[in-house]
Formats: C-alpha cells, sequence, structure tokens
C-alpha cells in the first residue's frame, strides 16, 4: 500500500484490492440500515429492496449495462459457474459446443471441463507468446452448434487484454452468445461492448470479499443450473447480502473515478519495471502483451530461480507479490498460461500495482531485486558463464 | 487438471496434446553426445543442470535432458528460446518423464 515510511509494499491487487474506504462506509451503513428481507412487504423490508437496487443501478452505470440484467452473486467464480452453465442449459437445442481460451480463469476451465464431463464438447483457442488470443482463430472455432463462447476481458497472470470486440462481432454473426469473465478489468478499464453474459468480483475493485455481479443482456437465453429460488430474479439463490452488494456498489463508483486519474499513473510505473527488470537482472523475461496490457500489472520469469523461494525472499524484504510458478500453487503443476504461452514457469513472479501505489515503493523493490535474485542463485549453486 | 492443452507453438514444433494418446515417439534428430539425467528433480533444476553442463558437448552435437517434472516441457523448450539453443524434439520415456534433445548453437 502507499506507506512509504514501510520498507515494503502490496504489489498483489490482482489477487485481491486492499479494502477501499468508500466500500467500508458503505457497508457499515448498510449493515445498520438495510438488514430486512428485501423479499417483505413492510417498510424497512422495502428499504432494503430500495437500498439494494441503487446498488444495482450503481453497477449497471459503470458496466453500461441495464439494472435488471444485473445481479449480485456470493462471488466472482459463482457468477461465472452460473452464466457458464446456465447458459450452456439453456443452448442446450443449439447444441453443446463450448468455446474458450486457453488462458481463462480456472473457474472457466473448471466449468468447461464439468462441461465435457457431462457429455458436451469443448473447443480451447490457443494463445501466442505474449498470451493474446487471435481473434481470427477465435471466430474460426465457432461453429453452428456451439451453444456459447467465452473469452476473459485481460489475464490475470500476465495482464494481456483480448480482443473482445472482435470476438463479439464474431459470435454476433454466429448468433452464438459471449461470457466475458471481467473480472480483471471491472474498475480498471472499460469493457468493450457486444457481450451476451459477463461476470466480475467486487474484491478485485476494493469492494468486501463475497460479492460477485453477474449481469445477463436482455434476449440472452439463460436457465438457472441450480435449484429453483426466487431471489435475485430468479438467477441467484438465498438471501441477498445487501450490505455486500451496496459496499461494492459504493467502491465500484469511488475507484473508477480514482482509476481514470491514476490508471495511467499506474501504468507508467509498470512501464519502468518493464523496462527496469530486464536491465537489472540477468536471465529474465518479461511477459504479457507491452502494450495491450492492464495498467497495474506485469509479470516476469527469472531463469533458475525457484517462484516458491523468489516468492518468499521478496515476503521477507516486505514485498507482498504473487508468481504462477508451480510450486506456489497446491496443484504442483506450472500455470496452466504461462505454459499455453510457452514462456519459462519457473522463477515467476507477478507485480500488481493497487490504487495509491507509491512510486517510491517501486524504486525500491527494483533495488532489492536484482540482489534477491542472484543470493537465490547462488544458493542454488548456480555457477553460470 | 483436465483443462490444460500446449498452445500453439510459434514454431509449429511440438504442439503434441499433454493429455490423450500421443503418436510413438519418432526419433527426431541425431543421437546425443551427452545425456543428463534430472529424473526426480524438480523445475528449475533440469534448466539448471542443462545450462551449466551443454558446455561439455561440441558445438552442432546434441545434449539431451531426462526429466519427470512436467514443468520442464515448457521449460526447455522456452529456455532454448532464451538463450538461442536449438530444441529439437521431445521423446516421452517409456517408464514415465521425458527426453528433451537440444543442439548446442554457439
Amino acid at each position: 500500500m502507499a506507506n512509504s515510511d514501510a520498507p515494503g509494499a502490496y504489489f498483489d491487487a490482482a489477487s485481491t484490492e486492499p479494502p477501499h474506504p468508500a466500500a467500508r462506509a458503505a457497508l457499515l451503513g448498510a449493515l445498520d440500515a438495510a438488514w430486512a428481507d428485501p423479499a417483505r412487504l413492510y417498510g424497512p423490508a422495502r428499504a432494503a429492496r430500495l437500498t439494494l437496487d441503487q446498488a444495482r443501478a450503481k453497477v449497471a452505470g459503470v458496466l453500461g449495462a441495464r439494472p435488471d440484467e444485473v445481479s449480485f452473486t456470493g462471488s466472482g467464480t459463482q457468477a461465472v459457474h452460473l452464466a457458464m452453465l446456465g447458459a450452456l442449459a439453456a443452448r442446450r437445442r443449439a447444441g453443446r459446443h463450448l468455446v474458450v481460451s486457453a488462458v481463462e480463469h480456472s473457474s472457466v476451465l473448471h466449468a468447461a471441463a464439468r462441461h465435457e464431463r457431462d457429455g458436451g464438447e469443448v473447443t480451447t483457442v490457443g494463445v501466442d507468446r505474449h498470451g493474446r488470443v487471435d481473434a481470427a482463430e477465435f471466430a474460426a472455432a465457432l461453429r453452428p452448434d456451439t451453444a456459447l463462447a467465452c473469452l476473459q476481458s485481460a489475464n490475470h497472470e500476465v495482464g494481456t487484454v483480448q480482443p473482445v470486440a472482435e470476438a463479439a462481432e464474431a459470435c454476433r454473426a454466429l448468433k452464438v452468445p459471449l461470457f466475458v469473465d471481467a473480472a480483471q478489468s471491472v474498475g480498471r478499464a472499460q469493457v468493450p461492448e457486444g457481450w451476451s453474459l459477463l461476470a466480475a468480483s467486487a474484491h478485485k475493485w476494493g469492494g468486501p470479499p463475497g460479492v460477485g455481479v453477474l449481469v445477463i443482456r436482455k434476449n440472452t437465453r439463460w436457465r438457472s443450473p441450480l435449484p429453483e429460488d426466487e431471489r435475485e430474479n430468479r438467477r441467484v439463490p438465498g438471501f441477498e447480502n445487501v450490505p455486500g452488494a451496496v459496499a461494492a456498489a459504493a467502491a465500484l463508483e469511488a475507484y473508477r473515478a480514482e482509476m481514470a486519474a491514476d490508471g495511467p499513473r499506474l501504468s507508467a510505473l509498470v512501464d519502468r519495471i518493464r523496462a527496469a527488470v530486464p536491465r537489472a537482472v540477468p536471465d529474465v523475461e518479461v511477459v504479457g502483451d507491452p502494450e495491450r496490457r492492464l495498467p497495474h500489472l506485469v509479470t516476469f520469469s527469472c531463469l533458475y530461480v525457484s517462484g516458491e523461494a523468489l516468492l518468499t525472499e521478496l515476503d521477507r524484504l516486505g514485498f507482498a507479490v504473487s508468481s504462477g510458478s508451480s510450486c506456489t500453487a497446491d496443484t504442483l503443476r506450472p500455470s496452466h498460461v504461462l505454459e499455453a504461452m510457452g514462456v519459462i514457469t519457473h522463477g515467476n513472479v507477478r507485480v500488481s500495482l493497487p490504487r495509491g501505489a507509491a512510486s517510491g515503493d517501486v524504486d525500491r523493490f527494483l533495488a532489492v531485486l536484482p540482489d534477491a535474485v542472484a543470493r537465490l542463485r547462488r544458493t542454488a549453486g548456480v555457477s553460470l558463464p | 487438471m483436465r483443462f490444460r492443452s500446449r498452445a500453439r507453438r510459434e514454431d509449429g514444433r511440438h504442439a503434441g496434446g499433454a493429455a490423450g494418446p500421443e503418436p510413438a515417439p519418432q526419433p527426431g534428430g541425431p543421437p546425443p553426445v551427452l545425456v543428463i539425467d534430472a529424473l526426480g528433480r524438480k523445475c528449475p533444476i533440469p534448466i539448471i543442470m542443462l545450462a551449466e553442463r551443454i558446455r561439455e558437448v561440441p558445438v552442432g552435437e546434441i545434449v539431451a535432458v531426462l526429466a519427470d517434472d512436467v514443468a520442464a516441457r515448457t521449460d526447455v523448450p522456452a529456455w532454448c528460446r532464451m538463450k538461442s539453443q536449438d530444441f529439437v524434439w521431445e521423446e516421452t520415456l517409456p517408464r514415465g518423464g521425458w527426453g528433451f534433445h537440444i543442439r548446442r548453437c554457439y
């Protein structure tokens, strides 16, 4: 965070953004004022319903959607699952073919794996060395029996922005609904139009945990894959988290307004990291698209170093970063994103700057990184010419 | 995990799927003059062993790395690209793991 007295900094906004003060204030207010059941008819219930619908309208405004197209879910992952499984269920007569990119979030790929186990067919569209989907290749994967196509707005591990507008155009031509997982970009960058379903997650923009957003555009066929329930326009079962939704909406409006000013500054800091790391550290590769990228995220891989060891060393120095390297995950598999890109999967570091990230903190990070990598290489006994 | 699949490779080499049946290995080049056994070692150790020992073979000759950490299937070709060495082919070993054949270019 932006505390310049601290020796280190939090650089893992892509995992979760530190809570926005607007979220905290809205959450506490709504806990006291909007706790009643929004499905009931008496005064406090009507007030809770009104508060919930105001939050819905705010989120819809930021996303360029109609309020009745927006539902609040229990998480971004739940929004992804509902969007995909619901669209696939409603389009069953059109076919059982699903198109996904190889670098989608695991929630998308696990839902695709479920569809395949249930007898559906999945086409996975690969990416180039920068992790970017080729729009023409994505379009070519669409078929008359394609029930749904899925493309993230931007990649969560390397920051590459995907060609959503082009994919949406190809989908429209074939009347295939397009689902966009926009979890990494909502609040930071405008999502192109033309999608049919969208998922997002409030804690990525400084909102509270436990709030996701599912948007289903008008005229998009969708049927809940879960048992029937009246809540959230019959789309999300269970008693609504009104305080969470209110906090999420307040944080989103505040965050988007701040990002309009702070985004370019963060992007310049990322450019500085992109340029400085290969100069300061030998045998390193910065991965992800250098231009068509999220403003706040940069990923690089250091040869001959384990990602876990590097994260531990950077944590010791006070820096919180993430890694797609295998040993940092419980799967003991390398990141499917780095694997699909064909880039080094070990020694991987993802730096993602939260709002207000201080320039001085980035400088300190760049100052300690070369020695940290060199130390680990020496410890591993690497003696390369 | 089922969803893992190999991306298309720009050089068109070894784009075979990580899952599912693979064709019988076809020898993709001359025999190696040095075989590095990195079986049982986790990445990045196989890559460190390759980087340290490739100078033991003459320029133009083949070094093979045997490894069973699946990350090596991505890391060995990526290392070759970064270090301008020639990744020749990948064989599937009968007892598990893979053999990666690299030609020393300089």
